[in-house]
């Protein structure tokens, strides 16, 4: 249906039609090229390759029948009235590919072939008719029909061509189109479809729109060639360079050879196009030229006298005709009502959902992103319900309940401190991230707990260096209005978040008290050391067997840390943030590094053991918990420590090695390991382990993922340390601009 | 009883977490994306099921049966989303600091409500 509709568009059928005259402002040879070879046979042709698979049902019949039959018929009306001379043409077109449509609408294999012969019979007398007008065109400087006149006298041999060829378009005997023409009466008046009363009627509206088509035909060559000596052109009218005819001579030459003779000419090729479409099912057919005395050339007949009789009686309603309109036909503008159409879905209709539901405020947003995700959660679970487990609950583990009981409060806690207690807000929501990492050890996952509690500590680390640049905020007496104003908002906002949080207790309650599904896990835990080479699996997910999604994840690391340094390269803090703020004043006062002289001494020397900590965990990353995400924060904090104890300065001054070349050299390590195993003709990212043995540590587990590992913990170290390193140095610009202003 | 309890601690976390995304301050907008991947991320451990004393660590020798560990899958997906996490929360953290810097409010807007 909706390819029939495609290709109905494409062929500008009804109720698609009105393009098709409207593309006329090209020039002739591309209008030529247009109309009657490829572009809108594209559409036809489309249907006929697919004649075989689509046909047959009466919905094809229906649609594709009808279109045609309409198209056909007020085409052919439509062009009588043009007085543009490619209008007319394009207005035939029209016409000729409805009858097509309609020739394959109609259901019979006889009628496809019609089809097919018409195909090529029309791209032959259309483009020698379009090619008339561009010599006509070209010759007299007008395509007005009105205007034009007498022609035969300056160009002849023109005139004659283009005679010949709007006779074959008429279906005048003798010429090509007055064959498939007739093929074309007589399978309308042996058609059978579903509709009695079309069937009987459509020899009639064939008759009909034959004579429309003798109409517009005698019009073109009358009006143009014929009667008194034209007046008023823009130049003087003769015979077009010879090569601008010889295109126009051969395809008129091939109108009339294939009216004479068709079964010599155009037969094979008829043969082989029919036999494409339609298989075994090709039909007996004649192309022979005189078929007898029988109902169809009585029709052709009657056209050709109806058309010519109904030209000379049309012929001063047309003389004085405005362009382009069709009396009788309803004056609906094709193109304005595409173009009404297409500014209400386009335009009207987005921009009126906009105004009702886009805000530019994140509030609002948010609002409906979790509303809606509450929605989607909750449809199923209405509809489909939802129920817990068959598994039986375990054993309370009291430790896990108070842990639970300490975590929540501080999310609540947190929660409610947020606004005025940022500190205290941050300190809360850290307990409650510590009570996850328990959660993570309590429950078999080494790996998660030591990757969340570092992760704890640099973002914590790093929440607390911006603290210094947000504005302080007093606890206000709100008036009583506004708090009548905040209370209903606050409460729908309270009702989202306990809906939020219920559900995915609920949810996560279902997912724990059911069976686990076998998973790719079982195949992971089954092949982590025969294949990958270590023991620890949730290690060798990471960086072998999901290795590149790994590599993926270290590029967006390494991206956000770049973001975050060319963000804060150009940061501009507010002016009542640039001075340093009391608490510094007082502390700068008391002369601070004395203070903290001997913790300061004791993190210098932590710096050692940090570090060779995290070599640590970077080396028994394969094996044991640890690996290159841990073991680069591990190294982070090391740094952060120094940080605290020398200042920013102190370290800065210090720093050796760019971290933005870590973020570099990491990612480039990481893939270049992964790239390695092409040499051993692997897949990308094929991990190859290796004992080796060293002198005084003994055996070392060296798999080739430790170096793709040594690349994430590089990368991890590179962006932490940058993010971090310039957020704190933000500090000292800050004095500075303070100090020249 | 062990589900229990960490189930409702995904949803206390979860309430908490979308309850400051809602908040005004670009501050409890960054805590409370946090919290909220707390949860998210325990969420998507606990579709691992809950298994005490079996840390997905095999013995080094061929053919490990995948029934005696925790899945690690879920725990693979949940380390990298940690990290992730930490990324999007730095590059958060100093975007709002550059729009306070930028508009001189903290406000998600960038301009203060109409009182």
């Amino acid at each position: 249906m909706l390819v029939a509709l495609g290709a109905l568009t494409k062929s500008a059928q009804f109720p698609f039609h009105f393009w098709l005259p409207r593309a006329m402002a090209a020039p002739t040879p591309v209008s030529a090229y247009l109309h009657s070879a490829t572009m809108v046979k594209a559409g036809v042709f489309l249907l006929a390759r697919l004649w075989p698979v689509l046909a047959g049902t009466d919905a094809w019949m229906w649609t594709v029948g009808t279109a045609g039959l309409v198209t056909f018929v007020l085409g052919a009306y439509a062009a009588i009235f043009q007085h543009d001379l490619k209008g007319l043409l394009a207005y035939s077109t029209l016409s000729h590919l409805g009858l097509i449509t309609l020739l394959l609408g109609l259901d019979s294999p006889f009628a496809t072939v019609a089809a097919v012969f018409h195909i090529i019979n029309h791209a032959t007398f259309k483009a020698s008719l379009f090619m008339a007008a561009g010599i006509i065109d070209h010759e007299t400087g007008t395509r007005d029909l009105r205007r034009l006149s007498g022609l035969a006298r300056a160009m002849p041999y023109t005139a004659t061509l283009a005679t010949v060829a709007a006779g074959a378009m008429a279906g005048v005997p003798l010429l090509n189109g007055f064959l498939s023409k007739e093929m074309f009466f007589a399978e309308a008046l042996d058609v059978a479809g579903p509709a009695p009363l079309l069937d009987r009627a459509l020899p009639y509206l064939a008759t009909l729109a034959g004579m429309f088509s003798v109409a517009y035909s005698l019009r073109f060559i009358l009006a143009v060639f014929f009667g008194p000596p034209p007046s008023g052109l823009p130049s003087a009218p003769h015979e077009p360079p010879r090569w601008m005819r010889v295109p126009v001579e051969l395809l008129v030459l091939a109108c009339v050879v294939v009216g004479v003779i068709p079964a010599l000419t155009v037969g094979p090729l008829l043969d082989v196009a029919v036999h494409a479409i339609l298989g075994e099912r090709t039909p007996a057919y004649s192309l022979a030229l005189w078929h007898g005395f029988n109902v169809p050339l009585l029709m052709s007949v009657v056209a050709l006298g109806g058309g010519i009789a109904l030209y000379f009686a049309l012929r001063r309603l047309l003389a004085r005709g405005v362009d382009g309109t069709a009396p009788l036909l309803p004056p609906v503008d094709g193109r304005r009502v595409f173009d009404a159409v297409l500014t209400t879905t386009t335009t009207r209709w987005p921009r009126a959902a906009e105004r009702w539901l886009a805000s530019r405020r994140l509030q609002p947003q948010l609002r409906w992103l979790v509303a809606l995700a509450l929605a989607a959660a909750l449809a199923p679970a209405l509809t489909r319900g939802l129920t817990a487990g068959a598994v039986a609950d375990g054993a309370l583990d009291v430790g896990l309940l108070l842990a639970w009981c300490v975590g929540g409060a501080c999310a609540v806690g947190a929660a409610v401190q947020a606004k005025f207690h940022r500190l205290a807000a941050l300190v809360l929501a850290g307990g409650a991230g510590l009570v996850t990492c328990i959660t993570f050890v309590w429950f078999s996952a080494p790996d998660l707990a030591l990757t969340q509690l570092v992760v704890e500590v640099v973002t914590t680390v790093l929440l607390l260096l911006g603290l210094r640049w947000l504005p302080k905020r007093m606890p206000f007496r709100a008036t009583a209005a506004g708090a009548r104003r905040a209370l209903p908002r606050r409460l729908r906002d309270l009702a989202i978040a306990v809906g939020a949080g219920t559900g995915l207790a609920v949810l996560a309650y279902a997912v724990l008290t059911r069976p686990p599904a076998p998973t790719v896990a079982d195949f992971y835990v089954e092949r982590a050391y025969p294949e990958g080479g270590g023991t620890n699996v949730v290690n060798v997910i990471l960086v072998d067997f999901r290795a590149f999604d790994t590599l993926g994840e270290i590029t967006v690391l390494g991206a956000v840390a770049i973001a975050v340094y060319a963000l804060l390269r150009r940061f501009r803090p507010a002016k009542e943030s640039t001075e340093p703020p009391p608490q510094q004043l007082q502390q700068t006062a008391q002369d601070v590094h004395d203070d903290v002289l001997v913790p300061g001494v004791i993190m210098r020397a932590m710096f050692a053991p940090i570090a060779v900590f995290a070599a640590y965990l970077l080396v028994r990353g394969h094996n044991l918990p640890g690996g290159g995400f841990a073991a680069g924060i591990v190294f982070t904090i090391a740094l952060i420590l120094q940080y605290m104890a020398g200042g920013t300065r102190w370290f800065e001054e210090r720093l050796r090695i760019r971290p933005v070349w870590l973020v570099g050299s990491g990612l480039a390590l990481a893939a270049a390991t992964g790239a390695g195993s092409w040499f051993f003709a692997h897949p990308f990212l094929t991990t190859h382990t290796a004992q080796v043995t060293l002198p005084l540590l003994g055996p070392l587990h060296l798999p080739s993922a430790f170096l793709f590992d040594l690349g994430v913990f590089l990368l991890v170290v590179g962006s932490t340390g940058l993010a971090l390193i310039a957020l704190a140095h933000q500090s000292v610009r800050a004095h500075r601009a303070e100090r020249e202003p | 009883m062990n589900e229990i309890v960490v189930a409702a601690g995904i949803g206390v976390l979860a309430a908490s977490g979308v309850w400051l995304l809602l908040r005004p301050r670009t501050f409890q907008v960054v805590l409370g994306l946090s919290l909220t991947s707390y949860a998210v991320n325990l969420f998507i451990f606990a579709t691992g099921r809950l298994r005490t004393g079996a840390a997905p660590i095999v013995p080094p020798s061929a053919g490990a049966n995948p029934a005696a560990y925790a899945d690690p899958l879920p725990q693979a997906l949940v380390l990298t989303a940690i990290v992730i996490g930490f990324a999007t929360t730095a590059l958060l953290l100093v975007v709002l600091l550059a729009a306070r810097g930028l508009t001189g409010t903290d406000h998600v807007d960038g301009r203060e409500p109409d009182a």
